[in-house]
């Protein structure tokens, strides 16, 4: 367990938690009138996303200044690394439901109103056969999409987020060697891989939408394909911007070759959100 | 002490003149004073809107409200209940008492402490403002189950940011309760050492962090089938509504618990030091306490046997559920035990943990009866099962929130508060409560159904009963106000170790504690942990 020698780092009363709250209510309250009909709603939103901005830089900052300034020791460290860990967690939960959604639609819900529930089928559906991914949905007369193949955009997108895990792997081990050039040329690859699935990513969503009329109300593949994909580019989104903070900290001199959790945190998110990719495309993309 | 210049003045600093004190400060014991205060705020809120519900239900037929009203009164009392007044209360308590326990300086991340505070007044704003929105706040119950949630007027995406909100205040409490535990316990404070109440804590906090994320996507679900037309909780496009409820209960159970596991800890600290005995059972306490965390992940369709479910999942949720009274008969016979031949006083806390260990076990037994699925068919959706859960939440949780105040209070402010007023609190309060809510197990049996502002004329006297208990309960809490302050300002002036048979860290520090704690890691073993 870890050792506790005095001097562990306790911060001075703080601005940035309540202006962090603030953000969040002007953020929220906002895209809620939004949602409502309000006119004003995306000028509330961009204050709060503005404000949200300030705070990330704000307290970011000044966590890498204190950290910079060496004021945390080896326990502070850890208690950073528990605290990632379990974030990290909880994430995986916040994927879990949407999994779990795609797997109740796919084991239980689509075949029950496809004909495995005899009643339900004749009543709500008049008898209709249905059958993943559902093209057909009694409710929606006119659903006519092609849905997304695992080749080519998925696989390429699975290539990349692969590959960047192992970038970020050399870098690592790079930081731990001192070797600095190499550090910040696999760091470079790293964002440029991520940049590249958004990328992809995006040509993908837009020639879905456009091409297919694959959209959000495609039934409830639709519905599973755009969220748990969209979530997921959205977490790489987050991870992208990580990797670009701490190659830019690499770029200023942060980080020694014992003391980089700022560095190692970042590289397990990268790893999350590419284990998360995996679940994607075995079970949204493959088993489609 | 400490070799960091910043450190060291925040030591030797008290807190800070003025009002925005309360709002940047990253002491853990005026955050857990934040919360607590809260809490008790909530508590009132919530309590106002069950009265009004009580009042409508005093006679049959409409008289005071609109049906409408009573569901949305019915809705927001449980939301604010459970995520305004017990949970909370319950982490205010950690704030206050985790780092005492452990003899550790502070939350390990103290400005994100400051934050999981910080979020919940504005989550509030946004869950509440509802009500003074065209079509009114939520009324299709606190569980918001689809499709009926997605029929609440202008409040319904007011009320799914509100709810990520407090997800996000409640994991980012969890994540910093944990690395608390795990991280700045002095070194000699070992795992099995650490007091009962920050054991069941840390295997909250896990419960936390599974649960309130999937919460987080159910929610997230139902947004976006309102606004951006997906099909999840639809039959239309190939979803189902019952999903909806499975993902919630994979939420809702683990919550169950989370309400009730720190309950369970601060019955066995009380009970230890009024018995003068050590708690009967550390270990088997410790390993109970995870066997109902581990077992409350498993069990969540029986929230559901009505719904439609294959004969075998029936029959798995029943015998799991049923499961659940092996680690909890544990717990209450260690409580029984411990209690057995000690040398007893039945000061205020004392008697709020042997309540609570009574008529938790009442709830506990009336969720075993509701555990047989084929049973359950009869009183789903009664009264019953209102008795069932309001005996295990508000005897259960609140009992033990309001144990607890008394228990530390005399540590939290150096005065002792009145024990006669304490004594004439807990008898009002436990003959009103148990007036209140146990004749709901009869109508609940004869078949009055919940959430109903009207009923059938038989069941009139029952309900004239609890609504009597309701209000005399209700009223009662003033008095634990008026207690609360009192103490607060002034009274007869607390030892270090209020109680003769208190041990443990927080004990070793005066009363009140001083702002600032434990700088240096204290040295544990040198300190009587358990009265013996």
């Amino acid at each position: 367990m870890a050792e506790a020698h005095g001097g562990y780092y306790l911060p001075q009363p703080s601005h940035w938690p309540i202006t962090g709250s603030i953000a969040l209510f002007t953020l929220f309250f906002s895209t809620a009138s939004w949602f409502q009909g309000a006119a004003w709603g995306p000028w509330g939103m961009l204050l709060g996303f503005a404000l949200l901005l300030v705070l990330l830089f704000g307290w970011f900052g000044t966590v890498i200044g204190e950290s910079e300034g060496h004021l945390y020791d080896a326990q502070v460290d850890l208690t950073f690394r528990w605290a990632m860990a379990w974030f990290i967690f909880t994430e995986v939960m916040f994927f879990g439901g949407f999994f779990g959604a795609l797997f109740y639609a796919r084991i239980f819900s689509v075949p029950w109103l496809g004909g495995d529930d005899v009643a339900t089928n004749v009543l709500l559906w008049s008898g209709q056969a249905l059958d993943w991914p559902s093209k057909m949905a009694p409710g929606l007369t006119d659903l006519d999409f092609e849905y997304m193949p695992a080749w080519p955009l998925a696989t390429f997108n699975t290539i990349f987020l692969l590959s960047s895990s192992v970038t970020v792997t050399i870098a690592h081990h790079a930081l731990k060697e001192g070797d600095r050039e190499k550090v910040k040329k696999f760091m470079l690859i790293t964002v440029g891989l991520g940049v590249l699935f958004l990328l992809v990513q995006v040509y993908e969503f837009h020639h879905a939408w456009t091409s297919e009329n694959l959209t959000l109300a495609s039934g409830v593949y639709g519905s599973t394909f755009f969220m748990l994909t969209g979530f997921h580019g959205f977490h790489v989104t987050i991870g992208t911007i990580g990797l670009i903070t701490i190659t830019a900290r690499i770029y200023k001199g942060h980080f020694t070759p014992e003391r980089h959790f700022g560095f190692e945190g970042i590289a397990w998110y990268w790893h999350f959100v590419d284990v998360v990719w995996l679940g994607l495309f075995i079970f949204v993309y493959i088993l489609a | 002490m400490s070799t960091v210049a910043h450190a060291e003045e925040a030591h030797h600093h008290g807190p800070e003149p003025g009002l925005l004190r309360w709002v940047f400060t990253t002491n853990h014991k005026d955050i857990g004073t934040l919360y607590l205060f809260f809490s008790l705020l909530m508590f009132f809120v919530g309590g106002t809107m069950a009265l009004i519900v009580r009042a409508e239900l005093f006679v049959p037929g409409l008289q005071l409200v609109d049906p409408y009203f009573f569901n949305q009164m019915t809705t927001l009392h449980g939301l604010v209940m459970i995520f305004g007044a017990i949970m909370p209360g319950f982490v205010g308590l950690a704030n206050w008492q985790v780092p005492l326990m452990l003899g550790a300086p502070d939350m390990a991340l103290p400005r994100l402490n400051n934050w999981s505070f910080w979020i919940l007044p504005f989550a509030f704003t946004l869950l509440l403002s509802g009500l003074f929105m065209p079509g009114g706040g939520l009324a299709g119950g606190w569980t918001m189950y689809a499709p009926l949630f997605l029929q609440t007027g202008q409040a319904f995406p007011f009320a799914i940011f509100a709810v990520h909100l407090l997800g996000m205040s409640s994991i980012l409490g969890a994540i910093n309760i944990i690395s608390t535990i795990l991280n700045m316990r002095p070194p000699s404070m070992t795992l099995m050492r650490m007091p009962l109440f920050v054991w069941t804590w840390f295997i909250t906090a896990f419960l936390l962090l599974l649960a309130m994320p999937v919460l987080a996507g159910a929610v997230t679900m139902a947004l976006t089938d309102q606004f951006f037309g997906t099909f999840f909780f639809s039959s239309a496009g190939g979803g189902s509504p019952i999903m909806f409820q499975h993902i919630f209960w994979f939420f809702g159970h683990p919550e169950v618990y989370i309400m009730i596991l720190p309950a369970f800890g601060i019955a066995s600290q009380i009970i230890p030091t009024f018995a003068r005995k050590p708690l009967f059972g550390y270990a088997s306490m410790v390993y109970a306490t995870a066997s109902i965390a581990f077992l409350s992940c498993i069990v969540y369709a029986h929230h559901m046997f009505t719904v439609g479910m294959p004969l075998a999942g029936e029959l798995y949720f029943t015998y799991a559920t049923m499961l659940i009274s092996v680690p909890t008969g544990v717990k209450v016979f260690n409580w029984v035990a411990t209690m057995w031949k000690g040398s007893m006083t039945f000061e205020t806390p004392m008697l709020w943990a042997i309540s609570f260990v009574i008529l938790f076990t009442i709830g506990g037994f009336t969720g075993l009866m509701m555990a047989i699925s084929s049973i359950d068919f009869h009183y789903h959706e009664t009264y019953f099962i209102v008795a069932h859960f309001h005996y295990v939440l508000v005897t259960g949780a609140a009992f033990g929130i309001i144990g607890a105040v008394y228990y530390w209070i005399p540590k939290w402010t150096g005065n002792m508060y009145d024990e006669h007023l304490g004594k004439i609190h807990f008898w009002l309060s436990n003959i009103f409560v148990n007036l209140l809510y146990f004749p709901q197990h009869f109508t609940g049996l004869a078949g009055m159904p919940r959430r109903i502002p009207d009923y059938a004329v038989q069941f009139t006297e029952w309900n004239m009963g609890s609504t009597i208990g309701a209000f005399g309960f209700g009223f009662s809490q003033l008095l634990f106000l008026y207690i609360i302050i009192t103490t607060v300002r002034g009274g007869e002036k607390a030892k270090a170790r209020s109680w003769e048979g208190a041990y443990g860290m927080e004990w070793e520090v005066p009363s009140p504690a001083p702002y600032h704690t434990f700088a240096t890691p204290p040295d544990v073993d040198k300190v009587r942990l358990t009265i013996s």
